[in-house]
């Protein structure tokens, strides 16, 4: 298995606070190479950079918000949701991972979590936050997932079932948050503007009005 | 026995740390050549997933997200042909060099 | 010669999942296994990550299920209440099928 590990390793850098890590000069020449070699090119990975570096939590709550108010989209949504992700502007490229919707409703409560790593709707959303990855949300989540919650401020009451996925294959999940009370003035763009990426994860609820305008 | 990676239910009581850090310019490159190789299928996510996994459980443990991820690159590259390690070494001494 | 495993469970059915610790990378969590839930999805057919994850061709392409369990059933002491479900992702090689008991 850890044939590769023959040498000794770099150690990872807690060494001088100044300069790189062993693991950022490797890096660097692991790009270096496949640049010189012409498998890729600076401009593509810099194009890459900047593509994962547009997506942010904020598209995934233009959807969000376009459901909430059109209940023929949040069907769409729920039964295909590349369809109607890909209708609202957004380009989803034909090889991202299947990515499904799941509802929290009155009644159910979504958490979403990746145990074996990180897994996550990178494709809407963007990057993962430091603590999705971390291993305490990985073993948590699963195991006391009213807890989790509870630290992230949201105290789920007993009559509503919790549901926790696991995103250990193919298909990643994104949760379309309830609509908060007191919203029914709203315009679509205010919408948006209460849902945050925690709430589409599972670990909390979008900001209500009264929160938002503080 | 659950190996390093399969983490649901491990006894733990540490709480979640919610800060979160803004990425590194390296980190952000690394991410990226991920992507780039996995478009040129010079790469896949089964085959980084499994290269991360086989990382010595200590290793898995205390380096960092991106570290794990330019570590588990170098296995693939190297298993594949694509780098050879004497070829990275050198390079990382030039880099080295050069500051 | 076929390359996709034929689909063998039903939405409701109940299934098990297998307890195994194969050498090389699969996906199967160890806190899911040994486990009875039921099946709430069919998710698609999918090459066999197993098998990509070393390069391999991904065949037989294996259906994968969304199934649902009780918490309380998965773990010992689960904190919550009985209603609360954890659902997994599950390639149908790690399922068996459950024993309808037999009414005396």
């Amino acid at each position: 298995m850890s044939d590769q590990h023959d040498d000794h390793e770099p150690h990872p850098g807690i060494i001088e606070d100044s300069g790189p890590s062993e693991y950022e000069l490797r890096a660097k020449a692991m790009e270096d190479l496949l640049v010189a070699k012409g498998i890729c090119t600076r401009e593509e990975v810099q194009r890459e950079v900047d593509l994962m570096d547009a997506r942010s939590p904020s598209d995934g709550a233009k959807i969000v918000a376009r459901a909430w108010i059109d209940s023929d989209y949040k069907a769409m949504l729920l039964a295909d949701a590349h369809t109607a992700i890909n209708e609202l502007g957004f380009h989803l490229p034909n090889t991202t991972p299947q990515l499904d919707v799941v509802e929290n409703t009155d009644t159910v409560h979504h958490l979403v979590v990746c145990t074996l790593c990180s897994c996550y709707p990178r494709m809407l959303l963007g990057r993962p936050p430091d603590w999705y990855k971390s291993f305490s949300y990985r073993s948590r989540a699963v195991v006391e997932p009213r807890a989790v919650m509870r630290e992230f401020g949201l105290a789920i009451g007993e009559e509503v079932e919790v549901r926790v996925l696991d995103s250990t294959a193919d298909l990643r999940y994104l949760v379309l948050p309830k609509r908060p009370e007191g919203t029914e003035n709203m315009t679509e763009a205010d919408l948006a503007g209460l849902v945050t990426r925690d709430s589409m994860i599972g670990v909390t609820t979008p900001r209500t009005p009264e929160i938002a305008a503080a | 026995m659950p190996r390093v990676h399969d983490r649901g239910g491990w006894p733990t009581n540490e709480p979640i740390d919610r800060s979160d850090h803004q990425l590194m310019d390296w980190e952000r490159r690394m991410d990226a050549l991920h992507g780039v190789l996995g478009a040129k299928g010079l790469r896949t996510t089964d085959e980084m997933r499994r290269a991360i996994e086989s990382l010595e459980p200590e290793l898995y443990e205390s380096i960092s997200y991106y570290e794990k991820w330019t570590a588990a690159l170098e296995i693939l590259l190297l298993e594949k042909g694509v780098l050879s390690k004497e070829e990275i070494n050198q390079q990382v001494a030039s880099i080295k060099g050069q500051e | 010669m076929a390359t996709d495993a034929p689909v063998k469970y039903r939405l409701n059915e109940l299934v098990k999942v297998r307890v195994a610790s194969p050498p090389g990378h699969f996906r199967t969590p160890t806190y899911i296994q040994g486990k009875t839930g039921q099946i709430v999805a069919l998710c698609g057919v999918f090459p066999n990550p197993e098998s990509l994850a070393h390069a391999g061709s991904g065949t037989p392409k294996q259906p994968l299920y969304r199934v649902e369990f009780g918490q309380s059933e998965v773990w010992a002491e689960y904190p919550g209440p009985v209603k609360d479900k954890i659902l997994v992702d599950i390639y149908q090689h790690w399922l068996e099928p459950v024993e309808t008991p037999v009414e005396p």
